[in-house]
């Protein structure tokens, strides 16, 4: 492993920063179904075989909410929406764009993108990630 | 023996709002002696407490509450399914006197909310030692509430209301709160409604937004409260006065479910499936169409949910919901009159309460009780709650013609 990947970690396991960025999910073997975290067996066909699969890194917005008031520490406004990647629907933040209706949109084009979270004592960065506009 | 046929002998709910010299078992104890004296039974005549408490689960709240009002030695189910908590704690006492079990049961359900603020969000604080650690199921390294989409409820729900604009046309802004306008005003008719203030559209528009589109008026009022039920048989009813035969509500249907899976139900709650399969019950158990009903109270706890269930409970074809809002239907002088009691957004929303005290409105319009605001000549109602993660209760409700 390189010194450039270990400095780095992902805000959450299912952010995969190389070769590019890009969200893995957990695929059960026998019916496709989808899942971000570890699942003992699928929600949908009970099966307990998974494969991790890469999820595309572009999707469609089918909602979002603009956040206006949110528990402390939490900044605002942000926008929060659900990104269909594919046929994988991903939760994500808009961002890079107005936190507006005017500049947020149902059914937009979205790309993932990141952005740093900091780095700590030990010199590690902590990558988050969002969907930005595609266009 | 089982018994199919089931009755509401007894219901009663304590004005909503906000009882800072009452704690939980003082309001349950209040709904449930209520209830008892509304069916003209005692705590001796019942065979099973099914106590519904959410925020202080664990404390063993129907224990509590027997040493308030009675304590006979029988059987108590204390009962937590986030906001279908009442609805639960109802069909648990309605499945114990189905079951031939006990001939009389007591459902409770009580909350203490008020100034509870915002529900739902925030997580760990960031990293021990300034160092990025992973946690939880996620291996999250920081709190993900904010960053990875919100845990809010209001934001939620807004994106379960801006998601079925994605998927039947948009509906604007103006559309969710006109469904708010609706129920505040609905409850200026309502005594025992946490508030009974009117707004004007431009006042939901241009309050504080919490979550677009969910304004602050848009989304349900944290209040304490508690509603309490007397189920029976229509066997051990017939041995009763005339007068309890005639104020008692048949439960047509009682039906609980919980979301199977969809794609996208991992992502966000899906509140739909679960509803649409808990009405499509209903109605088969009930014998009766959505065309049937007189009134409806449904789980308004923001504004762009009550126009979700529209179409979830079928009171429209699917995608019409906001042609049928925009038709008049779900006031209370249209066709199909839904939260008459002004709903989770006025009337309040103390958790636990709110699947009973939905059905004590629809009892009351059935019963020819509920004075200026009864739904004349009211005969079939229904009561919908859903509690996210997800559980949806839904009861229809009839006249009794005994």
């Amino acid at each position: 492993m390189s010194a450039t990947t270990s400095s780095r970690i992902p805000i959450v396991s299912y952010l995969a920063l190389e070769p590019s960025p890009h969200l893995v999910a957990n695929q059960c073997a026998a019916c496709g179904a989808r899942f971000f975290d570890r699942r003992n067996a699928c929600a949908k066909c009970f099966a307990t075989e998974f494969v991790p699969v890469d999820v595309e890194t572009e999707g469609v917005l089918t909602s979002f909410t603009i956040v206006a008031f949110a528990a402390p520490g939490v900044p605002v406004p942000f926008v929060a929406g659900i990104i269909k990647c594919g046929q994988t629907s991903v939760r994500a933040n808009v961002i890079n764009c107005d936190p507006t209706p005017d500049a947020v949109k149902l059914g937009m084009k979205v790309r993932l993108a990141t952005y740093s979270l900091g780095v700590d004592d030990d010199g590690v960065e902590a990558v988050g990630f969002g969907f930005e506009p595609a266009q | 023996m089982a018994n199919d046929d089931i009755w509401i002998l007894g219901i009663a709910m304590t004005k909503f709002g906000k009882h800072t010299d009452k704690d939980i078992v003082d309001l349950g104890a209040e709904a449930a002696m209520a209830a008892l004296s509304d069916g003209g039974v005692n705590m001796g005549d019942i065979g099973v407490l099914a106590a519904g408490n959410l925020m202080a689960a664990g404390a063993g709240f129907g224990q509590q509450l027997q040493k308030q009002i009675g304590q006979t030695g029988i059987p108590v189910y204390n009962v937590a399914n986030a906001c279908a908590t009442g609805a639960t704690a109802l069909r648990t006492a309605i499945m114990a006197v189905k079951s031939g079990e006990v001939r009389m049961g007591l459902a409770v359900g009580a909350e203490k909310l008020a100034g509870a603020g915002l529900l739902g969000g925030g997580g760990q604080s960031k990293k021990d030692g300034n160092k990025w650690e992973p946690r939880g199921r996620y291996g999250a390294v920081a709190p993900t509430d904010g960053r990875i989409g919100t845990d809010t409820m209001p934001g939620t729900f807004a994106q379960v209301g801006m998601e079925y604009g994605h998927k039947y046309g948009e509906v604007s802004f103006e559309t969710f709160a006109r469904i708010s306008e609706k129920n505040h005003s609905h409850s200026t008719l309502n005594p025992l409604a946490a508030y009974q203030k009117k707004f004007t559209l431009e006042e939901i528009m241009g309050d504080m937004m919490i979550a677009y589109p969910n304004t602050r008026p848009m989304c349900s009022a944290n209040c304490d409260g508690a509603a309490a039920a007397v189920v029976t048989t229509g066997e051990v009813l017939r041995t009763l006065s005339k007068e309890q035969q005639r104020r008692a509500v048949k439960v047509a249907a009682s039906v609980l479910t919980t979301d199977p899976y969809q794609e996208a139900c991992q992502i966000l709650p899906d509140v739909n499936t679960l509803t649409r399969n808990a009405a499509r019950q209903a109605y088969e158990a009930a014998g009766v169409s959505p065309s049937d009903l007189d009134l409806v109270e449904l789980h308004d706890c923001f504004a762009t949910a009550e126009l979700v269930h529209y179409d979830n409970l079928m009171l429209c074809p699917e995608g019409g919901a906001v042609d049928f809002f925009e038709s008049g239907a779900s006031w209370r002088d249209g066709s199909t009159p839904v939260n008459v009691s002004g709903g989770l957004q006025s009337k309040g929303h103390p958790i636990a309460a709110t699947g009973i005290a939905n059905i004590w409105e629809v009892c009351h319009h059935l019963r020819g009780e509920a004075g200026p605001r009864q739904i004349a000549d009211a005969k079939v109602g229904l009561a919908h709650v859903i509690g996210l993660g997800s559980a949806c209760g839904i009861h229809i409700l009839e006249r009794s013609s005994l």
